[in-house]
């Protein structure tokens, strides 16, 4: 299998998800299996397939782990926690000048869904909620990010947390478009992976600037 | 009475089929299940039951099945194929069939004005440039509303910037498209799209510079450099597409007309303001949807005075 000769997975990773395409009959039997369980394997099997995820955002390779088994827990996590987080930014209580969480929220999933869409459009070879899954991960470093600056912001808010924020902010914002695109571009006709890149980046670049701009009150 | 269940049972001949078309979708996925079954040899039960089954129903109730079953069947594929027909972003697919360097080219193909305008210029109907575009003067706008502190009450900055942007695009692109219509010029929809689309290059660029570098005449000297040439282009092609001369004055006209003052609009309405203008604009009545920037302290405090006056005699 000549395609297979670049995907190189490292040993103490495992890589999850069926090879053998499921025969009708069997899934009855998988069904009863899983139904029989108890509740806190479920639980804990969904928990480590999502920790995996976070595992390969942080060190991104060239592994379709994130890719077969899409999940959108961890993405939904993130982006409430990302919302939460940047509720009520503004100087002034009385007004609304910061993001509220509906429009972080509408933000990240519109925006994914646009971006998915584009990629599709361009001849991409990618799913839905594939792209979905891949680009909510990618923001996990833009919420460590916010994170930071919330701590930073707690110690004061002159020019040099100023530059720190900057600093960390803009790091988080390469590691997330970096990471994306190791797993998208892939999927797209080699010519033409700047013209899916540029969204992408627009996309982040839009949520860090959010983050920059956080003030709290 | 088990045994077989594709054998029809003739004893029994009475018809109390009642097949509606609920019931076929019901029975034909229980009939699917039971196949499941059979083919597992698991269901010793099920079989009987089955049998027993339709051998209650007798032969004109099977009939009546089977002819229900067709339909429900043929049903089911045609609204999966309509679903697949009307839902299917491949319709779209042609307009984004581009590469980066052509991207490149008509970005700054849109700042150069055409000298011929004697035979009907060449648009490109694609979607991704003029798409990209438009959210990346979202962003700008975005920037510039953060960094002049702008306060919109009765809405979002992300909404507004969005709604200014995308309302931009497609409600000027409709009315000049209906203009075309009306003047008998030669252009479609999706080559309108696109050639306003790329006209908002020049506004990105103007206002990437001026939200960052505050001096007024810079702004000036930019909105008529580089504004201009980007509504020139787009004049000139729209007129070698239409024949006489009051349709190309009207035309033009509207296109030069809207370009510009979107420009001037978005500049004035989303950045820091000079003090005297937002005095002689607004005056002491502001409108519900209102943008009061910062650093004019007299017109709020009338706003706050005049808010306070009507509260006091609602209550």
């Amino acid at each position: 299998f000549p395609g297979l000769a670049d995907v190189s997975i490292s040993q103490d990773i495992p890589v999850e998800g069926e090879i053998t395409v499921p025969v009708g009959s069997h899934s009855p039997d998988e069904d009863y299996s899983t139904l029989d369980e108890p509740v806190k394997d479920t639980i804990m099997r969904d928990l480590k397939a999502v920790g995996k995820k976070f595992v390969h955002v942080m060190y991104p390779r060239k592994s379709s782990a994130l890719l077969r088994d899409w999940d959108l827990w961890g993405p939904l996590v993130l982006c409430v926690s990302l919302a939460l987080m940047l509720q009520g930014g503004s100087a002034d209580s009385k007004d609304d000048g910061g993001p509220q969480f509906a429009e972080v929220f509408v933000l990240i999933w519109f925006g994914a869904v646009v971006i998915t869409l584009n990629s599709k459009l361009l001849g991409g070879t990618i799913s839905f909620f594939q792209s979905l899954c891949v680009l909510g991960y990618c923001v996990m470093p833009l919420t460590v990010a916010m994170l930071v600056c919330r701590l930073v912001l707690l110690a004061g808010a002159g020019t040099v947390s100023f530059v720190i924020r900057l600093l960390v902010v803009g790091a988080m914002f390469g590691w997330s478009t970096l990471a994306s695109t190791a797993f998208l571009a892939d999927s797209q006709p080699p010519n033409r992976k700047a013209l899916v890149v540029y969204p992408i980046f627009l996309f982040y670049f839009v949520i860090s600037w959010m983050i920059l701009t956080f003030t709290p009150q | 009475q088990g045994g077989g269940s594709a054998v029809i049972d003739m004893e029994n001949m009475d018809d109390t089929s009642g097949s509606s078309f609920e019931d076929m979708g019901e029975m034909h996925q229980r009939m699917k299940e039971e196949e499941e079954e059979e083919a597992e040899g698991e269901a010793g039960a099920g079989e009987e039951e089955d049998g027993e089954f339709l051998g209650m129903k007798g032969l004109r109730g099977q009939l009546g099945r089977q002819v229900a079953d067709q339909m429900w069947q043929v049903g089911k594929r045609q609204a999966s194929r309509a679903f697949s027909l009307y839902a299917n972003i491949d319709i779209l697919r042609p307009y984004f069939d581009v590469e980066p360097v052509q991207v490149r080219a008509r970005l700054l193909e849109s700042m150069i004005p055409v000298k011929m305008i004697n035979f009907p210029q060449k648009i490109a109907g694609e979607l991704y440039g003029p798409l990209m575009l438009v959210f990346t003067l979202v962003a700008i706008l975005l920037h510039g509303m953060k960094t002049s502190d702008t306060i919109i009450r009765e809405g979002t900055l992300m909404g507004t910037a969005i709604g200014t942007c995308f309302g931009y695009w497609l409600g000027v692109s409709s009315f000049m498209y209906f203009l075309a219509y009306l003047c008998n010029a030669q252009i479609t929809m999706v080559q309108m799209l696109s050639l306003l689309g790329y006209g908002l290059f020049g506004h990105c660029v103007t206002l990437f510079v001026t939200y960052n570098i505050h001096f007024h005449s810079l702004f000036y000297i930019f909105w008529l450099v580089v504004g201009g040439l980007s509504t020139l282009r787009m004049v000139a092609v729209l007129v070698s597409r239409t024949v006489g001369h009051t349709q190309r004055l009207i035309l033009c006209g509207t296109l030069a007309a809207l370009h510009m003052l979107f420009l001037l609009y978005l500049h004035f309405a989303y950045h820091k303001v000079v003090e005297g203008i937002l005095d002689t604009l607004e005056g002491p009545n502001m409108p519900p949807f209102q943008r009061v920037a910062r650093d004019v302290p007299v017109v709020s405090n009338a706003v706050l005075n005049t808010t306070a006056k009507a509260i006091a005699l609602t209550l």
